[in-house]
C-alpha cells in the first residue's frame, strides 16, 4: 500500500515536470502560440460577417437571445431571471439554459452597461443593433474563447502529450483541428452563440481525466452542465468511465460518494439563488426544459427527423409518448458504450465513449438542433490525431448539415473560407498523422465511395444556393442534405462504437494493471 | 525505433519527386500555404475600406466608359485617375469583368460612391486575385532554397501583415505591384538582367513610385549588364534601351497619340500636396517638424518674436505655404535631392561591384531613402522595402535581427489606418502572429540558435517594449488624461517612435551597403 502511493506521488511528480517541461519547451509552446493567434485571427475575421437574425424583427435570432439575456440579467433581480413576470416577458427569449449562462450573461451585460448602456438598458434595448453594440457583443464571445476554450485545450495538449500518446510533431496539426474547427468558429462567432464556454468546460474535463485527477474533472463537467443542458450528451461517457474507474479501486463506495459530494456541491452552488424554494428550482427547470418546442427542429440530421420522411412520429405519438421513447432510444443506443467503459475504463476508450454517447443523444434525444452536432464533433476533433480520416468526414457532414442554417444568417462567405482553410491546415505537408494502407480492393471501394459523396455534397451546395425548390415540396433540398448527413453520421456512429468495442477488448487487463 | 522506419518511405518519396521535377513539393507547399492565405483574405471581405475602393471603383468605371483620351482628364468624381498608364489599362482590363458582374460598379454617373455587395465582393476577389504574381514571385525567389527558409520567406511576404492591412483592409493593389518587384529582382538575381530591367520598366509604368529605385537599377544594369568591352557593351545598352524604350512606348504611346501626355503627368505628378501626408509617415521629416516646433517655443520663451505658421501639419491640412516657424521651407526639389544624395553610397557601390547578391539589398535601401526624406510620403510606402527585404533577411543572424525590428517597426506605423474598433483587434492579432512566428520561424531556421537570441541588446528590447508603451498610451490613458483634446497627439507619438526605428534601419542597411565587398 505505501509502496504504491510514493510510486503514485512519484508518478505524479514526473508528470508535473514533462508537463512543465512541455509548456516551456518549444516543440508545444511555439506550435500552441502560432496556431492559437491564427485561430483568433480567423475568429475576429469571422465576427466581421453578420450574425444569426440581423435586421430582421420583430424576434430577430440567437445574437438578440444572448443580449436579451445580458438586459434580463443586468436590469432585474436574480430570482425574476427564470420568472414570467411584466418585467420579463418569457415567450420573448426567456432564458433558456440553466444558472452558469445566466451569471455569465449577467458579467457580460456588465461590461457591456459599462460601455455601452444604451444597448443592455430595459425595455428600450429590445432588437438594439449597432455597430458598438454588435462589436461588444462578439467581443464578449472572442474573450470566453480566448480565457475558457483555449486555456482547456492548452490542457489538453499537454497532457496529450504527457501520456506520451506518439505523434510529438503532429502537435500543431493536432491544435489546428480542435481550434480550426469551422463548425464552432461560425456557430460562435458567426451565427453567435457561447457554445465555446460549455465545450471550453468539457475540453477542461477531459484533460484532467487524461490526467487522473477524477475530482476536477466531474466539478468541471458539472460546470459546463450547468452552462448548457446540452452538455449531458457526454454524461453517459463521464458517469460510465468514473464508475468504472471507482469500481476498480480499493474501495468503491468512498470513491463514488467523493465523486458524489464534488458533483452536488458544484450543483448547489450554481443553484444557490434558486435553492430557496422547490418552486424556483421547477420553475428553472422548466424553462431548461422546452418540450413543448418539439421533438426536432428544422431539418436537423438526426434518427427522428430523418425517419419522419417515412413515419409522422409527431402524428403517430403524443408528446408524452414521444418523450418516452425518445429516452428510450437514447438510453439503449449508449449503453454498450457505457458497459465497455464501466467494465474496463482508459482513456483511450472514453474518448470514443464520448463521442458514442454524444452520438446517441444527437440521433435519438428530444429537441436537437442542427447546432448539436457541435457536441459529437468535439470529442471527433480530440480524437482527430488517431481517426484523421473519420474526424475529417464528419466534419464535412456536419457543416454540410448547418449549410441551411448559415445560408439563412448569410454566413455564407465564411463558410466557404473556413473550410477552405479547414481542408488545407487537414492536409498540411508533414501534418496529418499517417494512417495504415487498407487493402488494395477495399481501397478503390472506398475512394470511390468518397469521391462520389464529396462531389454530391458539393452539387447539393450548388443546388442548394441555386435552384429553387419545387412548389409542392419547399423544403426537398433540405431533406436530401439532411438524409445525405444522417447516412453518414450513423455510418461514424457505427464504426466509433466498434472501435470502442475494439480497443476495450484489447486492452483490459493493461488498464486493470494502470489503476491498481 | 519507430522513426528511421517512419522516415525511410517519405525520404524515397522525396528522391522519385525529384526524378520527376526538382520543384514539383515545393509548388505543391506554395500553392499550399497562399491558400490557407487566401482564404483567410476571404474572411477579411466585410472589414473596413478606406476611400481608396473608391478611388479604384472609380478608375473601374472611368476607364470602362471613356474612351483612352478622356481618362486623365475626367473629373468626374474627386478621385482622378493618377497611376500611369499600365494601371489604367489594369483598371480597363479588371472592368471587363467587372460589368458582366454588376453594370452599375463601371457606371461613370450611378456607380458614385457605391457601396453594394457586388462591387465590394468583386474588388476585394480582383485584390486577392492579383496576388498571384506576389505568390509566383516569391515561389521564382525561394525555389532553390532550403526548406526551413524558404517557409519562413513565404511567412514573411505572403502572410505578411502589413500587406494584409493595406491590401485587404484598407484596400490598395501593393501585393501585386511588389509581385512585379520581386519578379525583376529574381531576374537580377539570376543574372537575367533583361528581363529583370524589362519588369522593372513594366513595374514603373504601373506606379511611378517605385521610380525611386531607378537610379540604383540603372548603375546596375549599366555595369553588370553592358559588359564585355565596348563594342558588345554598347550592344547591350541599346538593346536594354530598345526594351525599356519599347515598353514606355506601349505604356504612354496611346496617350502621346491623343496629344495627353502633359495631362497625364500632371496627374502624376501632384507637387501641390505637401511634405507630409495628413497622418505623418515615420520618415525624418518628422524630427525636422518636431527641430521646428521646439526651436519656435524655445525662442518666443526667449523674447523673440516668432511668427506663427500659416499653414499647420497637426490639422491635417496642408497647402502650399511654408508651414515651418524658424526652419527653412523644404520644396521638393530638395526633397529630390537629399534622397539622390542619400542613395548615392549605393550607386558608387553598384558601379564599383555589380554584384547579384547585393542587388535586393540596394533596391530596398533605395526604398528607403525614398521614404525616409521624400516628398509626400504614405505610411504604407514602408511596404516597398520591407518586402524585399524580406528575401534576405533569412541569410544571417544580423538580418534576422534587424528585420524583426523593422518588420514591427513598418507594420505597427500601419496600425493608424485601420482607425476604427472592429478592426482593433484584427491588427494586433495580425501583429502579434507576425511576431511570433518571425520569433521561431528564426530560431528554427539557424542562424539564431546560439548568438545570444533574435533580440540580443538590451536598448532594443527597452525600444520593442516601448512600442507597448506607446500603444497602451493611444488607447487607453489618452483619452482618460486628455479626453477628446488633442487628438493627433497619439498618432504624433507612433509616427515619431516608429521613425526611430526607420531611421536605425536606414543605419544600418547603409552600414551594411558600405562594408559589402
Amino acid at each position: 500500500m505505501k509502496k504504491s502511493r510514493v510510486t503514485k506521488v512519484v508518478k505524479v511528480e514526473i508528470n508535473n515536470i514533462n508537463a512543465r517541461r512541455w509548456l516551456t519547451h518549444t516543440s508545444i509552446s511555439a506550435p500552441f502560440i502560432c496556431v492559437s493567434l491564427f485561430a483568433i485571427l480567423v475568429r475576429v475575421a469571422v465576427s466581421l460577417h453578420p450574425y444569426s437574425g440581423a435586421g430582421d424583427p420583430p424576434k430577430y435570432g440567437d445574437f438578440e437571445a444572448q443580449r436579451h439575456w445580458m438586459e434580463i440579467t443586468t436590469n432585474l433581480p436574480v430570482k425574476e431571471w427564470y420568472q414570467n413576470t411584466t418585467k420579463n416577458d418569457l415567450r420573448y427569449w426567456g432564458l433558456d439554459y440553466p444558472p452558469l449562462t445566466a451569471y455569465q450573461s449577467y458579467v457580460h451585460g456588465l461590461v457591456l452597461k459599462f460601455f455601452h448602456p444604451e444597448s443592455v438598458s430595459l425595455y428600450t434595448s429590445l432588437g438594439h443593433e449597432s455597430y458598438f453594440g454588435k462589436l461588444l457583443m462578439r467581443w464578449t464571445v472572442l474573450s470566453s474563447d480566448l480565457l475558457i476554450f483555449f486555456p482547456a485545450v492548452l490542457w489538453l495538449i499537454v497532457a496529450f502529450a504527457d501520456q506520451s500518446r506518439g505523434h510529438k510533431s503532429k502537435t500543431a496539426w493536432h491544435v489546428a483541428m480542435i481550434l480550426l474547427n469551422p463548425c464552432l468558429i461560425l456557430i460562435d462567432h458567426g451565427h453567435f452563440q457561447f457554445n465555446c464556454i460549455s465545450l471550453g468546460l468539457t475540453v477542461g474535463a477531459i484533460a484532467t481525466v487524461l490526467c487522473d485527477k477524477d475530482l476536477v474533472a466531474s466539478f468541471l463537467f458539472s460546470l459546463a452542465l450547468n452552462h448548457k443542458q446540452m452538455s449531458a450528451y457526454y454524461a453517459p461517457a463521464f458517469f460510465s468511465y468514473l464508475l468504472g474507474k471507482c469500481l476498480k479501486r480499493r474501495n468503491p463506495f468512498l470513491e463514488v460518494s467523493k465523486l458524489g459530494v464534488i458533483v452536488i456541491g458544484t450543483f448547489a452552488l450554481v443553484w444557490w439563488p434558486y435553492l430557496r424554494s422547490r418552486v424556483a428550482v421547477l420553475e428553472v427547470l422548466s424553462r431548461l426544459a422546452p418540450f413543448e418546442r418539439g421533438l426536432y427542429e428544422d431539418y436537423v440530421a438526426n434518427f427522428w427527423c430523418t425517419t419522419s420522411v417515412l413515419i409522422k412520429w409527431k402524428l403517430l405519438f403524443t408528446t408524452q409518448s414521444l418523450k418516452l421513447l425518445c429516452l428510450f432510444m437514447t438510453v439503449c443506443s449508449c449503453l454498450p458504450s457505457m458497459f465497455l467503459q464501466i467494465r474496463a475504463p482508459s482513456t483511450r476508450t472514453f474518448l470514443y465513449g464520448l463521442l458514442n454517447s454524444a452520438f446517441s443523444f444527437y440521433f435519438f434525444s428530444f429537441q436537437v438542433h442542427e447546432k448539436s452536432v457541435l457536441l459529437p464533433l468535439l470529442p471527433a476533433s480530440v480524437l482527430a490525431i488517431e481517426e484523421p480520416f473519420i474526424f475529417q468526414w464528419f466534419t464535412h457532414f456536419a457543416l454540410l448539415s448547418m449549410f441551411p442554417l448559415l445560408c439563412r444568417d448569410k454566413l455564407l462567405l465564411p463558410y466557404i473560407a473556413l473550410y477552405g482553410i479547414f481542408i488545407f491546415i487537414y492536409y498540411a505537408p508533414n501534418g496529418k498523422p499517417d494512417t495504415p494502407n487498407p487493402p488494395r480492393s477495399w481501397s478503390r471501394v472506398t475512394s470511390f465511395y468518397v469521391v462520389f459523396l464529396l462531389f454530391l455534397s458539393f452539387v447539393l451546395h450548388i443546388i442548394y444556393l441555386a435552384v429553387d425548390p419545387p412548389k409542392k415540396y419547399p423544403f426537398l433540398f433540405e431533406a436530401i442534405i439532411m438524409l445525405l448527413c444522417f447516412s453518414q453520421f450513423a455510418l461514424v456512429a457505427v464504426y466509433t462504437n466498434w472501435k470502442q468495442w475494439i480497443l476495450s477488448r484489447k486492452s483490459p487487463v493493461g488498464s486493470e494493471k494502470k489503476l491498481a | 525505433m519507430k522513426h528511421p522506419n517512419q522516415e525511410k518511405p517519405q525520404k524515397s518519396i522525396e528522391k522519385r519527386t525529384h526524378l520527376q521535377n526538382p520543384h514539383r513539393h515545393v509548388i505543391k507547399d506554395l500553392v499550399w500555404f497562399s491558400l490557407i492565405a487566401t482564404f483567410f483574405k476571404l474572411l477579411l471581405i466585410p472589414a473596413y475600406h478606406s476611400t481608396d475602393f473608391e478611388v479604384h471603383r472609380n478608375w473601374l468605371a472611368l476607364t470602362h466608359t471613356l474612351p483612352l483620351s478622356q481618362w486623365y482628364t475626367d473629373e468626374t468624381s474627386p478621385w482622378t485617375l493618377d497611376y500611369p498608364p499600365f494601371f489604367a489599362y489594369f483598371e480597363r482590363f479588371l472592368a471587363l469583368f467587372a460589368s458582366l458582374v454588376d453594370p452599375t460598379i463601371t457606371d461613370l454617373y450611378n456607380g458614385l460612391n457605391y457601396k453594394a455587395p457586388s462591387v465590394i465582393i468583386f474588388q476585394r476577389l480582383s485584390v486577392i486575385a492579383s496576388d498571384t504574381t506576389l505568390i509566383y514571385s516569391v515561389y521564382k525567389l525561394t525555389k532553390n532554397m532550403e526548406q526551413k527558409k524558404r517557409f519562413l520567406i513565404w511567412i514573411l511576404v505572403v502572410w505578411s501583415p502589413g500587406l494584409l492591412i493595406v491590401d485587404h483592409v484598407h484596400f490598395q493593389y501593393n501585393g501585386f505591384l511588389l509581385g512585379i518587384l520581386l519578379i525583376s529582382l529574381g531576374a537580377l538575381q539570376n543574372g537575367n538582367d533583361l528581363f529583370g530591367g524589362f519588369v522593372f520598366a513594366v513595374l514603373l509604368c504601373f506606379k511611378h513610385l517605385f521610380a525611386v529605385a531607378g537610379p540604383v537599377y540603372f548603375v546596375y544594369l549599366f555595369r553588370h549588364y553592358c559588359r564585355g568591352g565596348i563594342v558588345k557593351g554598347f550592344g547591350k545598352l541599346v538593346t536594354m534601351g530598345t526594351v525599356v524604350v519599347g515598353v514606355f512606348m506601349a505604356a504612354y504611346g496611346p496617350f502621346a497619340y491623343y496629344g495627353q501626355i502633359q495631362e497625364v503627368l500632371r496627374r502624376m505628378f501632384p507637387f501641390g500636396r505637401g511634405l507630409c501626408h495628413a497622418y505623418w509617415a515615420p520618415n525624418f521629416w518628422v524630427f525636422y517638424i518636431l527641430a521646428d516646433k521646439a526651436l519656435a517655443s524655445v525662442l518666443s520663451k526667449l523674447g523673440f518674436h516668432i511668427q506663427p505658421p500659416t499653414a499647420s501639419f497637426t490639422g491635417g491640412l496642408v497647402g502650399d505655404s511654408s508651414p515651418f516657424a524658424i526652419l527653412p521651407t523644404i520644396t521638393p526639389s530638395v526633397t529630390f535631392a537629399i534622397v539622390l544624395l542619400a542613395i548615392s553610397p549605393c550607386l558608387v557601390k553598384a558601379w564599383r561591384n555589380p554584384d547579384p547578391k547585393m542587388i535586393v539589398r540596394q533596391v530596398a535601401y533605395a526604398y528607403m531613402c525614398g521614404f525616409l526624406f521624400g516628398w509626400h510620403v504614405h505610411e504604407k510606402a514602408s511596404l516597398h522595402f520591407l518586402i524585399p527585404l524580406a528575401v534576405v533577411a533569412v541569410e544571417s543572424i544580423e538580418d534576422a535581427r534587424h528585420y524583426f525590428i523593422l518588420s514591427i517597426v513598418s507594420v505597427y506605423s500601419l496600425f493608424p489606418l485601420l482607425y476604427e474598433a472592429q478592426e482593433y483587434p484584427i491588427k494586433v492579432t495580425l501583429l502579434l502572429l507576425h511576431v511570433a512566428l518571425m520569433w521561431f520561424g528564426f530560431s528554427e531556421s539557424g542562424p539564431v540558435s546560439n548568438n545570444g537570441g533574435l533580440v540580443n541588446r538590451w536598448i532594443v528590447k527597452m525600444y520593442l517594449v516601448g512600442f507597448v508603451v506607446v500603444e497602451a498610451w493611444g488607447q487607453f490613458l489618452h483619452p482618460l488624461v486628455f479626453g477628446d483634446r488633442l487628438p493627433f497627439l497619439p498618432l504624433m507619438m507612433i509616427s515619431c517612435y516608429c521613425a526611430l526605428g526607420m531611421m536605425y534601419s536606414w543605419i544600418w542597411q547603409l552600414r551594411c551597403i558600405v562594408r559589402s565587398p
